[in-house]
């Protein structure tokens, strides 16, 4: 043992002890999505001061910076903060469960079927809203609920582990199934519909109040619930299910929860803001380079850097054609593409 | 602690017609404990099986699993986790983990649900990776390491989970000579100055004649023979076995049997 000690190398940045590396990676991610959801709000066709927004000696109804700020902008970018953050979170989960560093939470389909409630919503002209809840974002839970429930009774057997290839077969099978009915919706839709149809799909954080988000949360609230449980599991898992069993894992019980709140993240974000793309797949790689693959830190870690980079996202989708408002979908999709292709070259 | 199978019967994807199913049957064996027991047999006999059910990963369509005594059914995977640990034949992690990372996680079954590792834990990782002679490793992303060093780190991972039984799936298999010799001399330390009851299964005749102190001789989902190798371990158990023809005879330097595999008989 002696030897050993003397003859350690330096500890280097990933051998702090664990405690020290999760403070450090969650300061450093919390920081960063704080000042993010801080500083986005100013930006927009009205340029605003903090100072004035926060200024206590004005009322809020003569404040016009802090209604811009609170009123305005604010409930955009809590969208944007946790529409990334469960995109970013289920991503991390279900590279984990699938044992696949290319999953994205749109893998399993239950993004699609998500998409397609909404679709039907919006084609069926459903616009009276059901005491606070509008239909589209229901809907597209009820897809989400209908995808999930068929992917999941494909792939489980009462009592065993869920068969991972089994599931990733049936999620990509889906995604087709429900992609051919959005295109066979919209081209039996007027003209009209389809464009709002074509809008959602691009994925927009433009919520509107604060109630949307409201509605989603307590969804969130559970997913996260369930992937506060999850990391260790999902580091034992990443190296077999065998294995993870052999270590005291309880692998069915634990890749069931790990789909269930990977559903509940994606089919709440979906409801939410439209299927966002690249965020899910992006940001996990992102923080697994810079924090390294340990899903106790990853996973929060990854939550929180896709809150800030949702937002940042949508910032240069509000401001880069201003006054016209760009889709974030379409700005996540052009740094997210890119970088992919990056990734994959740099792999390969 | 001792383990013990009793009138095991197993089938993977059971069907009727009983095709493409492969089978264990009436498999009884005791493990008792400290003892160090080589499974042997011929590719597809059931030693992998046999490991996983005594491990609980399988579970026996009839029969017993017991760990001193009380059904493997009735305790929890994470109770098991503590008193059995397993080095699989081959550990492909999905992610890049570190050999240090890869090591710790072998304390999962004795950490609680939100505990991270503290200082014990890593004393004790740091004395698994001096025992398997991959300290200088511990930084290393756990990809990038050689077949006999990647073996030498699981089963360093295995030994940080503390375990009572272990159990290895040809633990030797992708190792060079050297490091064939140096894991089992690593294994039979660790039997004689912990305890550790261990069963292996392996291809490997000799390493298991100067290791194993109890052989279990399987052939097609069936035990043939089983007991002290000096009276296990013989020319005719070998042709049984294997239908190859060889000299087992002991080696005076070595100090223990040897089988020397002459020709293969139809």
């Amino acid at each position: 043992m002696t030897t050993a000690a003397t003859a350690a190398p330096r500890v280097r940045i990933e051998q702090r002890p664990i405690r020290a590396r999760l403070a450090l990676t969650v300061g450093v991610c919390g920081s960063l999505a704080l000042v993010t959801c801080l500083l986005a709000p100013l930006a927009g066709s009205t340029s605003i001061s903090l100072a004035r927004v926060f200024d206590r000696s004005i009322p809020f109804t003569e404040n016009v910076d802090a209604q811009i700020f609170f009123v305005a902008r604010m409930p955009r970018v809590l969208a944007g903060a946790v529409v990334g953050a469960a995109l970013a979170a289920a991503g991390v989960v279900l590279q984990a469960l699938l044992r696949n560093p290319l999953a994205t939470p749109f893998t399993l389909g239950v993004s699609a079927g998500s998409a397609l409630g909404a679709i039907l919503a919006i084609a069926a002209g459903l616009a009276a809203t059901l005491g606070p809840f509008s239909p589209v974002p229901l809907a597209s839970l009820a897809g989400a609920f209908v995808a999930a429930t068929i992917v999941y009774a494909l792939a489980t057997r009462p009592g065993r582990p869920i068969s991972t290839s089994v599931l990733l077969l049936a999620g990509v099978s889906l995604n087709s199934v429900f992609s051919a009915l959005i295109l066979f919706v919209q081209y039996m839709a007027d003209f009209a519909e389809t464009y709002r149809t074509v809008r959602w799909l691009m994925g927009d954080l433009d919520v509107g109040s604060f109630a949307p988000i409201l509605g989603a949360l307590p969804l969130l609230a559970a997913a996260f619930a369930i992937f506060a449980t999850l990391p260790s599991s999902l580091n034992l898992l990443s190296v077999g299910a065998e294995s993870a069993a052999t270590r005291g894992v309880d692998v069915a019980r634990a890749q069931r929860l790990a789909f269930l709140s990977t559903s509940l993240a994606t089919g709440a974000a979906v409801s939410l803001a439209g299927p966002i793309g690249f965020v899910g797949i992006v940001v996990p790689h992102l923080v697994r380079l810079i924090a390294g693959v340990d899903h106790r830190i990853l996973l929060p870690a990854a939550a929180l850097f896709g809150a800030a980079f949702l937002v940042a996202c949508d910032l240069v989708a509000r401001t880069v054609l201003a006054p016209v408002e760009i889709p974030v979908g379409i700005v996540t999709a052009m740094l997210g593409g890119p970088f992919f292709l990056w990734l994959l070259v740099r792999k390969g | 602690m001792s383990l013990a199978v009793e009138h095991l019967f197993f089938r993977y994807g059971a069907r009727a017609n009983g095709l493409g199913a492969f089978s264990l049957h009436d498999v009884s064996v005791a493990l008792a404990r400290g003892s160090l027991t080589g499974v042997l047999g011929p590719n597809g006999c059931g030693k992998t099986t046999l490991l996983k059910l005594l491990s609980g990963v399988l579970r026996p369509q009839a029969g017993t699993v017991a760990l001193d005594g009380r059904a493997m059914g009735s305790l929890s995977r994470r109770e098991i986790a503590r008193h059995i640990a397993v080095v699989p034949q081959e550990t492909h992690p999905a992610f890049d983990y570190l050999v240090l990372d890869m090591v710790l996680m072998g304390r999962h079954p004795h950490l609680g649900p939100f505990a991270l590792e503290g200082p014990d834990d890593l004393r004790m990782a740091r004395e698994a990776l001096v025992a398997t002679g991959t300290h200088q490793l511990q930084a290393r992303p756990y990809m990038t390491l050689s077949g006999g060093e990647k073996q030498r780190v699981v089963i360093a991972s295995a030994l940080v989970q503390a375990p009572d039984v272990l159990l290895l799936d040809e633990p030797t298999a992708s190792l060079d000579l050297g490091y064939q010799l140096e894991i089992a001399s690593l294994l039979a330390r660790l039997n004689r100055e912990r305890g550790v009851t261990m069963v292996l299964a392996t291809h490997d005749l000799n390493l298991a004649a100067s290791l194993c102190d109890t052989l279990v001789l399987m052939r097609g989902g069936h035990v043939l023979a089983q007991g002290p190798t000096g009276e296990v371990l013989t020319d005719a158990a070998i042709r049984q076995l294997y239908d190859v023809d060889a000299d087992v005879r002991f080696h005076e330097r070595a100090g223990h049997l040897t089988v020397v595999p002459v020709r293969r008989v139809p």
